[in-house]
């Protein structure tokens, strides 16, 4: 296996609010290779939006963010000012959720996507840069004199698409970049995504809630959990097979068309994500856990070996070996 | 930047702007008061600009004014007559509304430039550069203004420069505020954490994202300040604190005060040049406050 480009080694981010400290993110590490993608899935508030804010370091000042992000083994935690702009969306650009709110309402779009050009290089090529960036995403060059409004959702969505690949990052961040649109634009997004993500050999981290999304553009995948990453594995195996109670609840929260017992017997998962500033002990899951057993509380759970390049932090995967 | 390529970005940005300058003028142009305000302001600017052509500044010198009938009425000397020492009504309304305009202006310019300059940076920066600018502003808010402005031009001594300086640093408090609430909310607006996401300096998201988002504001803002300047100005010139040397509405309603022109019953000495602050002053609010409707959504749909 070759050298990863993206090394994350025990991440904490903690949000400070006026109650204190609110824990986000516990210790999180994983690598990327280089053309690799790497998926992130867990539900709202569980810390995936917060570890792509944490790798361009743009979070809320006063945000505090411990351990090491290393890109080619440069800590991106440690890096001065100048140097953290010079690597913003040079080598990590994200493609933000939320496509209408992350453009100016009042530019133009072509007019962002040079803006992002115009900040690294002064290239006198940056007009042709931004034809070549939207053609490349599928819009004609044209539409680049258009205001955001004026696009539909999928196309606003390729437009940030666009944007982020504008100065050629190694790392592209896809924070949950499908979620407002419809299915059919979802695919298309997909697609397009998986399609780039080949041509330009990056490396993806795609951040999501659906993991069926995830088995089909990743390799690998991490699902978090309270701010930890709770089971990690290949995309596909960890979707169709999960090990951690949670994985497999995540796994099956989306029906399959057609099966009759899916329908009549929902399978939600009960209860609602833990409040970050009161995580239960041992492993955060077990007040939700369907097969939790009487030592779970007082666990304290990590990644173990699951079988085959596959981790879980549950006790039943421990069980199944010592089996 | 010499390259052909980034020059045509800006010349759109141009072309933008004047399309967007078109929309305004149209729904101006639908409001009846604003068109109104307009009006008489371009009437009173051409007088300014005009004002060699239409009036005679010699008349202005009590020595040229020796052979002219004193008191005399707007029949017996056209147009509106002349004051205590004879010097004709028309003439002093005419070159004085060229320095009341010119204060108003200059002093609502430099209110702009501070008032946008500290709410932008309170605003962006927050933490204690919003503190301090904060309480500055506030201080500015609460000090009452004539006191401060008598001792400032007393200090200063009375010419039109500290005249205009003095009134532009008393009254940017307002515009400071407004503009500092405006930017919290940009700042929150994802796009601009985009744009830092870019590896965009600060400067550059100000300038960028920030600034163009508070110009209309500001515009709407500088119409609402122009008159108060204006009234600050004919004030302090009541109370004496006016140039000397410079005939302005607010010098003429002192002289006249000071004449007697009250128990002369020369009308005409005092009533042109009050009428023409209070016309001046409320065109100003028409149009500033036709311009806020416009340019702010919120209150264009509540017109409509």
């Amino acid at each position: 296996m070759t050298a990863p480009l993206l090394r994350v080694r025990d991440l904490h981010v903690t949000y400070r609010s006026e109650a204190g400290g609110v824990p986000a993110v516990r210790g999180v590490s994983f690598d990327l290779a280089p053309g690799e993608t790497l998926g992130l899935a867990g539900e709202s508030g569980c810390g995936k939006s917060t570890i792509a804010g944490a790798l361009l370091k743009v979070l809320p000042p006063g945000t505090e963010v411990t351990g090491e992000v290393l890109l080619d083994g440069e800590d991106v935690l440690q890096m001065k000012p100048g140097r953290l702009r010079a690597v913003r969306w040079t080598e990590m650009s994200i493609v933000f959720q939320g496509a209408l709110h992350a453009l100016n309402p009042v530019q133009r779009v072509g007019d962002q996507i040079l803006e992002a050009i115009e900040i690294h290089h002064t290239t006198p090529a940056a007009k042709a840069r931004v034809s070549e960036l939207l053609e490349l995403v599928g819009l004609p060059a044209r539409r680049g004199g258009d205001y955001p409004h004026q696009l539909s959702g999928g196309q606003r969505q390729r437009v940030l698409i666009a944007l982020a690949l504008a100065c050629n990052p190694r790392v592209l961040i896809a924070d949950e970049p499908t979620t407002a649109l419809d299915v059919m634009v979802q695919a298309q997004v997909l697609e397009l995504l998986e399609r780039l993500q080949q041509e330009l050999a990056l490396s993806m981290i795609f951040i999501t809630h659906d993991l069926s999304t995830l088995s089909y553009v990743c390799q690998r995948t991490a699902v978090m959990y309270a701010g930890r990453i709770v089971e990690e594995g290949l995309a596909h195996e960890v979707f169709a097979d999960a090990r951690h109670p949670y994985a497999s609840a995540l796994a099956y929260a989306f029906p399959l068309i057609g099966d009759h017992s899916h329908r009549m017997n929902p399978s939600g998962l009960a209860g609602d994500p833990p409040d970050p500033r009161a995580i239960p002990s041992g492993c955060p899951f077990h007040p939700r856990c369907a097969v939790v057993q009487p030592e779970c509380p007082g666990l304290d759970v990590e990644l173990w070996p699951a079988g085959d390049g596959r981790r879980a932090a549950c006790i039943h995967v421990l069980e199944r070996a010592v089996r | 930047m010499s390259v052909p390529a980034l020059i045509s970005p800006r010349r759109l940005a141009w072309s933008r702007r004047g399309r967007a300058l078109r929309v305004a003028w149209t729904d101006l142009r639908r409001t009846r008061t604003g068109i109104a305000g307009l009006l008489v302001l371009a009437l009173f600017a051409l007088i300014a600009i005009f004002a060699p052509l239409i009036a005679n500044e010699e008349a202005l010198s009590a020595v040229n004014a020796v052979d002219n009938p004193r008191y005399a009425a707007p029949s017996e000397f056209p147009p509106i007559g002349t004051d205590n020492l004879g010097r004709p009504v028309w003439d002093q309304i005419v070159f004085g509304a060229r320095i009341s305009l010119l204060v108003g202006l200059a002093a609502t310019a430099i209110a702009m430039v501070i008032g946008t300059l500290v709410g932008v940076c309170a605003g962006f920066f927050g933490g204690w550069v919003d503190a301090v600018l904060g309480r500055l502003s506030e201080w500015f808010l609460v000090i009452p203004f004539i006191p401060l402005a008598i001792v400032l031009a007393a200090i200063l001594g009375p010419s039109l420069r500290n005249i205009i300086f003095v009134i532009g640093i008393t009254s940017w408090s307002v515009t400071a505020l407004v503009i500092r609430s405006q930017v919290l909310t940009l700042k929150q607006r994802l796009y601009v954490e985009r744009s830092r996401a870019l590896g965009a300096s600060g400067a550059h998201v100000m300038a960028r994202h920030i600034l163009p988002g508070v110009m209309p504001l500001v515009l709407a803002n500088t119409t609402l300040t122009v008159p108060i300047a204006i009234l600050s100005e004919t004030t302090l010139a009541f109370l004496g604190l006016g140039d000397p040397q410079q005939i302005s509405w607010g010098s003429m309603l002192d002289d006249a005060f000071a004449a007697g022109a009250l128990s002369a019953e020369a009308w005409w000495y005092y009533v042109p040049p009050g009428v023409c602050v209070v016309l001046v002053v409320l065109s100003f609010s028409l149009v500033g406050r036709a311009l806020e409707t416009i340019l702010d959504p919120r209150l264009r749909d509540r017109r409509r």
